[in-house]
């Protein structure tokens, strides 16, 4: 589940509009912004933080091999950012987007265009910050299992299911995640500092700190 | 593994962090190891036994409850790359606002210091220590010199703050145009509407039986009261915090209220160490002692500072001996971070006379307040905070009263500077006990605050008739001075479910 974050080049967003920019009143409700790789990369995750977008649109365009064109194919359609365009909820929220949420396969990926739509005209300005695209990392060593564990010989005679029973090895590999994950977080929790409000049982307090 | 799935693992993970640290935590282990006597626990089964003694002996349902309530009061987990400040408060704007309001806070505390010359905290010279020991049972006989401070902020200060709330990325022209709220709020923040609210108050509808109408005395109690006191004494039997939160939205009775709410706060029935020496003597208690009693241990509970994590303020801090800005002498100011108002004794009187002893009593209180009441003096865009309360209100009167609405904006008598001060302290003070306590009831079903502004609402429209004929904020005021004699669940049945839109 590790995973890596993939160089890229972000540009500037540019806004979609009909008529002279510099004359019209009312501002643009789409912007696109272009991530370029410099190397072909598997697309596995995509993380930003929003503000303000209400709907995403993505775009990809593929690796394709021997000087075929690649065409644009759209990946992910309107995907809702804010669920009221005129309210604030959702609007600076950290967003995670996966490669299984996406409409195509995203294997060999050479640029993605992401498609920013605010219809309110509330808003003066939106856009998407802090965007990293990640592909998937190597398996930590500390995570395998036994092999005879994870997969058991398959000339086994598998034991009668019982009707209404999960699946015993997809049980099996969520509780490996899930034991993986309690000892992720408990390896990486930092105690909280009990709050104290004396220093060697002396607390004499002049004035509060403004910082 | 799909992202529910993971979501779930996550959150899974989390509450076993919290829980870990936690006294229940200790307890069954205990019980584990001391069950292990027992002849049905067997050695090739072990861990199945043991989950079958959990089971019949209630520990299972401690642990469901604990896992409920950790459910109920922590927000999920946020995404990775969110910063901590980001699960306190996600709009970056509100969260500037709290600051600059927390900052005007310890000014204004610092100059009362040092105009009369008094430290924030000294350690109490022995003698004190000695008579307030002695006199700790009868604090309220004995008050201070109060005069000369001043109250730290009022309501109304904080009012102020909060209609000058900007969104620096809003649309905020000079101009009348469809997106100006003819409100004091200004900021766009996502409230509910009637249909909305009828959804999620399904239970104070008119075909739900409710206490606080359906046991006045003109209503025979074999209709409802007595099967739903006899339902009440069942959940408290069975110790399910879940089912006692649904019980609770049709009101609980009397003699079952403390017990209840005990049960879906989650409050242990062991007495903490607490420095409450709670002497057992009978004697005749006013509840100025326990008011002082509680409020004074409140303030030194450094168990309060974790709420901190989901609430958009933060603790003030200061320095020991004037070392400014050595982290080693570092501490929070007050112990519990939290910097009491105007008023707000008022959270803990009307517990009062649910408990009678002292511990439980302060428990009660530190529950609902990290649970609740902090949400109505902090800046934030939670559905329960205090600015979401004031729009739903706004809006609610707007929508359903326009002529009321905009008849009072024209006397200069905005109705968010009346029904302020009722929001602000949950009602406390101004409602009747009785009326108060099946109020609080449904905070506590519903798990938010939203009923307030409801119910503030509702009162303008009961009093519509003679608000259209005032002609000032002041006749206005007097109009709704005087909240004592109302009935808070016919009100809010009304708004809700029976005015025609």
């Amino acid at each position: 589940m590790s995973r890596v974050l993939v160089p890229c080049h972000v540009k500037s967003t540019v806004a979609l509009q009909v008529g002279d920019m510099r004359t019209s009143q009312g501002r643009p409700g789409v912007l696109v912004v272009d991530v370029t790789f410099p190397n072909v990369a598997p697309f596995e995750e995509i993380t930003f933080k929003n503000y303000y977008t209400a709907f995403l649109s993505i775009r990809v365009r593929h690796h394709t091999p021997l000087h075929t064109p690649s065409k644009w194919v759209t990946c992910l359609r309107d995907h809702c950012l804010m669920p009221d365009p005129h309210s604030e909820e959702g609007a600076q929220e950290y967003v995670s987007l996966f490669k299984h949420q996406m409409l195509c396969d995203m294997s060999r990926v050479l640029e993605l265009r992401l498609i920013l739509r605010q219809p309110s005209p509330l808003w003066l300005s939106f856009t998407v910050e802090e965007l990293q695209i990640y592909q998937q990392g190597p398996k930590s060593p500390s995570l395998t299992f036994p092999k005879w564990l994870s997969h058991p010989v398959s000339n086994e005679q598998p034991a009668p299911r019982l009707e209404g029973l999960p699946d015993p090895s997809r049980v099996s590999s969520e509780v490996q995640q899930m034991w993986a994950l309690t000892e992720m977080i408990r390896a990486s929790h930092t105690s909280t500092r009990i709050g104290r409000f004396d220093v060697d049982g002396c607390y004499d307090l002049n004035l509060l700190s403004y910082t | 593994m799909l992202q529910e799935e993971s979501d779930l693992s996550l959150i899974i993970a989390q509450i076993v962090q919290k829980l870990k640290g936690s006294n229940l935590y200790a307890q069954l282990e205990r019980q584990a190891w001391a069950c292990l006597q027992r002849p049905e626990i067997r050695l090739e089964s072990l861990k199945e036994d043991i989950k079958e003694f959990f089971k019949a002996s209630g520990w299972e349902k401690k642990l469901q409850n604990a896992v409920y309530s950790e459910l109920n009061v922590y927000p999920l987990p946020s995404h990775p790359s969110a910063p901590p400040e980001h699960l306190k408060e996600p709009l970056v704007y509100m969260r500037k606002a709290q600051g600059s309001w927390e900052k005007r806070i310890l000014k204004s505390l610092n100059s009362m210091c040092t105009e009369l010359s008094i430290p924030l905290a000294r350690k109490r010279p022995v003698g004190e220590q000695k008579e307030l020991l002695n006199k700790w049972n009868e604090m309220g006989t004995d008050e201070p010199d109060l005069s000369l401070f001043r109250p730290v902020y009022a309501p109304k200060d904080f009012l102020e703050v909060l209609i000058n709330l900007r969104n620096p990325n809003y649309e905020n022209g000079d101009s009348l145009s469809f997106r100006t709220h003819l409100g004091l709020i200004q900021v766009p923040l996502k409230v509910k509407d009637i249909p909305e609210l009828k959804e999620c108050f399904v239970e104070l509808g008119l075909n739900t039986g409710q206490l606080g109408i359906d046991d006045s005395t003109q209503v025979p109690p074999e209709l409802f009261e007595n099967e739903h006191v006899r339902i009440g004494q069942k959940v408290l039997v069975q110790q399910d915090s879940a089912a006692a939160q649904q019980y609770i939205r049709q009101g609980s009775p009397t003699a079952l209220r403390a017990e209840l709410w005990a049960l879906i706060l989650n409050i242990s029935s062991q007495p903490e160490d607490v420095k409450l020496t709670a002497s057992n003597d009978d004697y005749y208690f006013v509840f100025e002692d326990y008011l002082y009693q509680v409020l004074l241990c409140f303030s030194r509970d450094t168990s309060v500072l974790s709420h901190f994590a989901y609430n958009s303020a933060s603790p003030p801090k200061s320095y020991i001996r004037g070392k400014l800005g050595l982290e080693e002498y570092a501490v929070f100011y007050p112990p519990n971070g939290v910097i009491p108002f105007h008023g707000f004794s008022m959270y803990v009187a009307p517990l009062c006379f649910l408990y009678h002893e002292p511990y439980k009593l302060y428990q009660i209180f530190r529950e609902m307040y990290v649970r609740f009441f902090f949400r109505l003096h902090s800046i934030s865009s939670h559905p329960s905070g205090i600015v979401s309360l004031c729009l739903l209100f706004e809006t609610l009167l707007q929508t359903y009263l326009p002529q009321l609405f905009y008849h009072l904006r024209e006397i200069g008598a905005q109705p968010l500077r009346i029904s302020f001060k009722w929001m602000v302290r949950a009602f406390s003070g101004y409602l009747a006990t009785d009326q108060l306590l099946l109020l609080w009831d449904r905070i506590l079903g519903y798990n938010s605050l939203e009923i307030l502004a409801v119910l503030a609402a509702a009162v303008f429209a009961f009093r519509a008739v003679n608000l259209m004929e005032v002609t000032s904020l002041a006749a206005a005021e007097a109009v709704l001075a005087d909240l004592s004699t109302l009935k808070v669940m016919p009100l809010l049945q009304i708004f809700l479910f029976a005015t025609v839109t």
